[in-house]
């Protein structure tokens, strides 16, 4: 069981009692939708509609809707897809490993990281798929299923088919890791429905749950397991990711540093995502008390140590760059500081080696406004980032007849946005009929509630 | 025994057994249910419950069968096969192309009785076997489908017999009849229109779009024959060229560029090369692969042809030689190498030309095996601009009564074809017939119009060079109602029954067959003709094409048999009194040139979206035309070129005033702005018209003649209206990137033939080893072929014949402007050119505060010009293989890198992980989209697609595809040896590209075969020019490169020396 020394400030503040704490997270699921999320779920749904248009057209016309080019073969449709998985970084890592690391404070959070991480894990997915020329066959090519053609199989030497299989594992482990914890939630949901429909749907998607002894340890041992399992993910997926890039022949792409610098931005950029998620989601369902100022200090101070290691990796690839003595290495280094997509490299070191030293400041990460606007910030410098990879790179390497400039078309921009709409969709949809808190953990981390259990050690 | 008496039954019905019972036992079964209980009992018609499921059965099959099925295509089999016509297998066909005075003979691949390709032909002793981008391409205007179906009057279809009722009417009442063309150089043809003129005392005038009536003039001054002289490069140690663009547009520039690479070889058996100095205004290939260049504005072309021949003849130019850079050393070249050396000009003045050919005969360059020779006159240049002029003065006039304009367009690309146009549109020609093929400017203003056949479908002789005799013959029945022009032509004389075949025949049979002894029987003689296409009186009729041999047989025999060396006589004191002065450019003053381009040419192809989108090998634009201006005036009107991003400029020359984009061209000389001929067509469909601007109306008539560039009241403004030019490559410079270019001068190179190679070495444990050596994989197995090929940087001219020759041969589709644009050309091979960079004497202030790379990046105002064949290298470690997540493309046992298009799912990692950018993505489907139809008619209309080559796919949407080395030819030329139990030959199998360069510039072939022309190339050079494009990335391509070699005298510093 839970022990807490007393002179450990409460993770749960203002004296909730368990009771509160069920109260609190279940209104909003039992209330009527009310008027903002409405708002906020047409604003979603009016995105989607747009996105669904530009994927429309992008898939009836072809890929050349978009602005790639001969030269530029990957663009926004890969910048995006390694953004949203490395903000689908976030929830895993503080689901599992903190909890392996027993960090009680993530108790208030993971429910709802590990729902964006689930959600944008799946925005993610939607640009591996669009972006093949033939998506209705990537669709299974991409996988070694048995087939007609005699001894036809994928590719294993190429790292795009590792990432086939390690975001769709990682999709997989976290999806059912989000799901056991949401069990008990559910359950509790189930036995407070008075509705006929709210109880059967609920109750199917409690699984049964009785709350026995029994099953709370089973629900113990599966989650410590999957955590087990899922943190080697966390470090896998963006490392496989990352060889995308590393494997390759490209100056710029093709570089030993990146598995560890692209782990560390993801987790960068999924804390922030989770930050302004949280931040809302706190302020409108008035959750302060369960997320306090204490989680959104320690989340800044992952997010100023993440944003320094990317900072170090940034320099070290300057440095290897010259170091290297490879003229092709310095120069697209040199090209992408100073040549005509400076200004997109200008931001991502600003956003993302700048703003989030601004942490230092406790006064800063105190500050809700100030983290939330960082954010954002941090989150728009990890799409340069990946811009800067992907694009500078590729845009000048080594032939200089094939250099070339890309610039978007509204239906990069389309894809991208309906991205944002499945994504916030989803989002709503979950805060709405989902227990946003893990209530079952956090009852067990309340400090006032459970004299008893204090005083048992 | 007891008997059993005891009975069983089964039911009290058995026990009873009544006769009902007995009956509905028999049947073993029982009867069906009713389903309908309305069409009376089951055992007889109506449906029952059984039935229906039959029927649903069948139905849902059916249905679903249905659904399934393919749109039926029938495939109809001969009934009578024609004897050379088989399915899949390929015929060739002799014959020449010879249009707007170009001359290329040429081999014609059919398949299933459609031409499909053009290659040149070996036995040609003129461009022996070599082919340009526009010979290439000629095929697919055989199936445009803006053609004529059929014979029109006053715009309305006609009938054949209305038509020459209505011009043989017309002709009858006429005094004075023309008929116009360009150069004529068939015999029989000739003989033709002779009919003709004699019926109605009628003038033949032939122009030319881009003339060269002032060398033919000067050679009738100074030599008495009216014809250009036969060019023989190959015999110039020095050439001196000034405006000639031989290499690219100049007269014959297939020939030329045969010639020319030949002296620009070099090997382990030859270290010396020609010297090739070049002044001329606007950048042409020619000047790209001059040793020594030098800008020069037009109007002082005279000045510095007569301060040469002062230098060569008097020894003394004064203070011109000054002002030429170059021209003093070219002088002492050339006299070095007196007999060794040739000078050209494109000047269209005639004492210029006079002077030129003063020049070479003072050099003793005149005569027979030297590189200029006036007794075997070239006749594919015949236009008199003189008569021309008159002509169009005479049907201005209301002089003409009647003019038949035998497939020409006067009214579009003649410098008074404005003037014409008004005359025939204000009825002032009564009689006025087009033979055009399809319409153009003329034969919109004609009123009748009698579309000849293309000169695939019809019969022809030519006589490019005195002597020297080819034919043309049809290689596919003719597409529509047209009519050989010829035919036409007898018709309207008189002689209604004459066809011309028979009429050519005759002719042969009369004129040249008793020029030979060799075959006694005409139609033998006939046959063996059509088979080479080429016959030489003399040179043996032999059919196996050992060229080189062939051809020394033919010099000898013809010297032999040639004239007399003609006299040359000139007053070149009066010639040189008479050299036109230059035009004292003052600043904001500019001289305009008009020049010709590789693709488009004079304009008579710009309805062929092949050639639109064939980049222009120096500015790399598609689908335009535009101002070249030099970085000094862009400067001067703050113009400044981001990428493909441009304005346009005003040009007003006199008071014809045009707007236009204008392209900063390294290279043009500082005072001039140049601008091509061949585009702003109207009439010609929906690929060409509305595409730049015609530059005609700029083009000077001084003293019936044209004149080329305009020296004065050119001025230049500039707008802000913004325009983005297609072009394929935006980037200048190399970089100084040694991988990819490497070049050495002569002098470096006859010290060590590795000069220039950059060998870039990768420390291991074991010392430094070459990156080839190291590799993570274990490398590939060739145990039987193992293709490569060489491409020498020494003698690829830049021409871009193979890139469209490949366009051809792997149904490569055309994207259109819009979408060269958005950079997305499909282009398996491109011609990458490149400029070297700034010195720093060139730089100002800010270019020398500037990193060096970004120093780099500047291109110099007069570059050095480097053009590199680029294409799929075939890498033995080829990194786009191993990225490919469903291995849709893979490595075979002969070397090849392969894409399996039914494979590819469209990723585009390979694309962004080949070095060299030489994959292209299928980004829109391009075939049967009306999107695409108007710029890629080739895979959009019924009519175009019969050009395709039925051996390789035409790819779908979001599919992968680059050069595969002509994988379809390497397994035509296997099977072909598996049949007659064989290994292939060396030189059997050649890829698209290797055949059609004219520069024999890439070498295609085994290099598991030790006797094979690359093994021998390979092994000689391996020690010297050959290298790997990006070697230190360890892919090890099949594809080498041969250093450039420049031939300049420069010290260790780069500096030019200076010799006394």
């Amino acid at each position: 069981m839970h022990v807490t020394a007393p002179v450990r400030e409460p993770l749960v503040t203002n004296g909730k009692t368990i009771k509160d704490v069920t109260q609190d997270i279940s209104r909003h699921v039992e209330a009527k939708p009310n008027p903002l999320w409405m708002f906020a779920m047409a604003v979603s749904l009016a995105l989607l509609t747009v996105g669904t248009y530009a994927i429309y057209r992008t898939v009836w016309d072809g890929i050349g809707m978009w602005g790639l080019n001969k030269t530029v073969g990957w663009a926004w449709d890969i910048t995006n897809f390694v953004w949203w998985v490395g903000i689908g970084h976030a929830g895993t890592l503080i689901s599992a490993v903190l909890l392996l690391f027993r960090q009680k404070w993530r108790t208030s959070i993971n429910r709802a990281a590990e729902a964006m991480t689930i959600f944008a894990v799946i925005c993610a997915l939607i640009f591996p798929l669009l972006h093949t020329g033939r998506p209705w066959l990537s669709l299974y090519w991409l996988f070694p299923l048995p087939n007609t053609w005699g001894s036809l199989w994928v590719n294993f030497n190429s790292p795009l088919l590792w990432d086939v299989f390690a975001v769709s594992t990682y999709f997989t482990v976290s999806l059912v890791f989000w799901y056991i914890g949401l069990i008990p939630d559910f359950a509790t949901i189930r036995n407070r429905a008075t509705g006929k429909i709210p109880k059967a749907v609920y109750g199917a998607l409690s699984l049964g749950w009785t709350g026995g002894a029994k099953a709370w340890q089973r629900y113990e041992s599966v989650s410590l397991i999957l955590a087990g399992l899922a943190t080697p993910l966390v470090l896998s997926v963006h490392t496989i990711v990352s060889m995308d890039f590393a494997t390759s022949v490209i100056p710029g792409w093709h570089t030993t540093i990146f598995p560890p610098y692209f782990v560390a931005g993801a987790i960068f950029s999924g804390f922030a995502m989770v930050l302004t998620l949280m931040i809302i989601t706190r302020k409108v369902y008035k959750l302060e008390d369960y997320i306090t100022i204490t989680h959104i200090e320690l989340m800044n101070i992952i997010i100023m140590v993440t944003g320094s290691i990317v900072g170090i990796a940034y320099i070290t690839e300057l440095f290897v760059a010259w170091y290297s003595g490879v003229e092709y290495e310095q120069y697209a280094f040199l090209n992408r500081a100073t040549g005509p997509y400076w200004w997109a490299y200008a931001t991502m070191m600003t956003c993302n080696v700048i703003s989030p030293q601004l942490f230092w400041f406790k006064k800063i990460r105190t500050s809700i406004v100030a983290t939330f606007i960082l954010s954002i910030i941090v989150n728009i410098g990890m799409w340069f980032e990946r811009f800067v990879i992907i694009v500078t790179s590729l845009h000048r390497d080594y032939v200089p007849s094939s250099w070339v400039m890309f610039s978007p078309t509204i239906y990069d921009v389309g894809v991208y946005i309906f991205t944002f709409g499945l994504f916030f969709t989803l989002f709503f949809l979950f805060a709405k009929f989902f227990p946003v808190i893990n209530m079952a953990e956090v009852k067990s981390v309340l400090k006032s509630s459970s004299a008893t259990e204090q005083q048992n050690h | 025994m007891k008997e059993n008496k005891k009975r069983y039954w089964k039911g009290l019905e058995q026990l009873a057994n009544d006769p009902e019972f007995i009956k509905k036992n028999q049947n073993e079964f029982a009867d069906y249910l009713p389903i309908n209980s309305n069409k009376g009992n089951g055992g007889e018609g109506g449906p029952n419950r059984r039935d229906f499921l039959k029927m649903m059965g069948f139905g849902l099959a059916a249905a679903s069968l249905a659904a399934c099925e393919a749109p039926v295509k029938y495939a109809i089999p001969y009934l009578n096969k024609p004897i050379d016509v088989d399915p899949s297998l390929v015929n060739y066909y002799a014959s020449t192309y010879a249009m707007e005075g170009g001359f290329c003979s040429i081999v014609v691949r059919n398949r299933e009785g459609r031409p499909i390709k053009i290659e040149g032909n070996n036995f040609s002793n003129i461009t022996r076997g070599g082919t340009s981008a526009q010979v290439e391409a000629s095929v697919l205007d055989l199936y445009d489908n803006s053609r004529f179906r059929g014979p029109l009057i006053s715009g309305e279809p006609a009938e054949w017999p209305e038509v020459d009722k209505g011009v043989m009417a017309g002709l009858e009442r006429a005094r004075n009849v023309k008929v116009v063309s360009n150069t004529v150089y068939s015999p029989s043809t000739k003989a033709a229109i002779e009919e003709f003129a004699s019926r109605y005392n009628a003038e033949h005038i032939m122009y030319d779009a881009h003339s060269s009536y002032a060398l033919i003039k000067a050679h009738e001054d100074t030599f008495s024959v009216p014809a250009i002289p036969s060019y023989d490069f190959t015999k110039a140690d020095v050439i001196v060229s000034f405006g000639a663009d031989f290499l690219g547009t100049w007269i014959s520039p297939v020939e030329f560029n045969k010639q020319y690479a030949k002296t620009r070889k070099l090997g382990p058996e030859k270290r010396v090369m020609s010297r090739h100095y070049q002044f001329e205004s606007v950048l042409t290939i020619t000047g790209a692969n001059a040793d020594y260049r030098t800008p020069i504005r037009p109007s002082q072309e005279a000045e510095a042809v007569a301060a040469l021949y002062k230098m060569i003849v008097q020894r003394d130019a004064g203070t011109a030689a000054a002002e030429f850079k170059y021209l003093e050393k070219a002088a002492k070249d050339l006299l070095k190498n007196r007999g060794r050396g040739l000078v050209v000009s494109s000047s269209n003045h005639i004492v210029v030309q006079r002077l030129v050919n003063a020049i070479n005969v003072a050099l003793d360059n005149y005569g027979r095996g030297k590189a200029v020779d006036i007794t075997r006159p070239a006749f594919y240049r015949q236009g008199n601009d003189r008569q021309m002029t008159q002509f169009v003065a005479q049907a201005v006039a209301g002089e003409v009564d009647a003019v038949v304009f035998m497939d020409c367009n006067p009214v579009y690309d003649f410098a008074g074809g404005e003037a014409l146009g008004e005359a025939l549109r204000a009825g002032k020609i009564k009689t006025s017939v087009s033979t055009a093929m399809k319409m153009d400017e003329t034969a919109a203003l004609c009123t009748y119009i009698a579309p000849q056949h293309y000169y695939l479908e019809a019969w022809n002789d030519y006589e490019p060079r005195k002597n020297n005799f080819y034919v043309a013959q049809p290689t596919i029945r003719p597409l529509f109602l047209t009519r050989q022009v010829q035919e036409s032509l007898l018709l309207w004389a008189g002689l209604p029954t004459v066809n011309y075949y028979d009429f050519m025949r005759a002719r042969w049979k009369e004129a040249f067959f008793p020029l030979q002894t060799e075959i006694a029987d005409f139609d033998l003689f006939w046959d063996a003709v059509l088979y080479t296409g080429v016959f030489i009186p003399g040179v043996p009729l032999d059919l196996d094409p050992k060229a080189d041999l062939r051809y020394e047989t033919a010099a000898t025999v013809e010297d032999e048999t040639g004239a007399l060396t003609p006299i040359f006589s000139a007053d070149t004191d009066a010639d040189l009194a008479a050299v036109p002065r230059a035009v004292n450019v003052a600043p904001g003053q500019h001289e305009l040139v008009i020049y010709e381009k590789v693709g488009i040419g004079t304009g008579r192809h710009a309805g062929n979206p092949w050639l639109q989108e064939l980049p222009d090998p120096i500015s790399r634009v598609t689908w335009d035309n535009y101002l070249t201006i030099p970085m000094a005036l862009a400067k001067e009107l703050g113009l400044e070129m981001e990428y493909n991003e441009t304005k346009k400029v005003k040009l007003t020359v006199g008071d014809q005033t045009v707007v236009l984009p204008a392209v900063i061209q390294p290279g043009q000389a500082v005072g001039t702005v140049g601008i091509a001929m061949g585009y702003g067509r109207s009439n010609v469909g929906v690929v060409a018209d509305k595409i730049g601007i015609n530059a005609y109306p700029f083009i000077r008539i001084e003293e019936g003649v044209l004149k080329y560039f305009v020296p004065e009241g050119v001025k230049i403004e500039a707008t802000d209206e913004h325009y983005a030019l297609a072009q394929t490559q935006t980037h200048d410079t190399y970089m100084g990137r040694a991988t990819v270019i490497q070049e050495a001068t002569l002098q470096e190179y006859q010290q060590d033939p590795k000069a220039g190679r950059f060998e870039p070495m990768i420390a291991t444990s074991e010392g430094p080893i070459a990156p080839d050596k190291l590799s993570l994989w274990d490398g590939h197995l060739y145990p039987n072929h193992h293709w490569a090929m060489v491409i020498d940087l020494n003698s690829c001219t830049g021409c871009n014949a193979c890139v469209i020759s490949c366009q051809t041969e792997n149904n490569i589709p055309v994207v259109g402007r819009q979408e060269v644009l958005n950079r997305r050309e499909m282009h398996w091979i491109r011609i990458d050119r490149y400029y070297s960079a700034k010195t720093e004497a060139e730089m100002n202030e800010m270019e020398l505060n500037m990193l060096e790379d970004k120093q780099l990046e500047l291109a110099s105002a007069n570059p050095d010009v480097v053009f590199q064949p680029m294409l799929c290298q075939h890498c033995n470690n080829a990194p786009c293989e191993t990225v490919c997540p469903v291995a849709a493309t893979t490595h075979s046992s002969e070397g090849l890198n392969m894409m399996t298009y039914n494979r590819c799912v469209g990723t585009r990692y390979c694309a962004n992980n080949c070095p060299y950018k030489v994959r292209r993505f299928n980004w829109f489907k391009y075939h049967d989209n009306a999107e695409f139809a108007d710029v890629n008619p080739a895979m959009n209309y019924d009519l175009g697609k019969m050009v395709l080559n039925p051996d390789v796919t035409v790819r779908a949407r979001g599919v992968m595809e680059k050069c595969t080395f002509c994988v379809q030819r390497i397994q035509e030329g296997k099977l072909e040896a598996k049949r007659e139990n064989r290994r292939p030959k060396d030189g059997e199998i050649i890829t698209a590209c290797a055949k059609a360069c004219p520069a024999d510039a890439i070498v295609f072939g085994d290099i598991n075969n030790p006797d094979s022309q690359i093994v021998r190339l390979l092994k000689a050079e391996e020690q010297g020019r050959a290298y790997n494009v990006l070697t230190e990335i360890g892919t090890r391509p099949n594809i080498f490169y041969l250093t450039k070699i420049r031939n300049v005298d420069l010290d260790l510093e780069g500096e030019e020396v200076v010799t006394a």
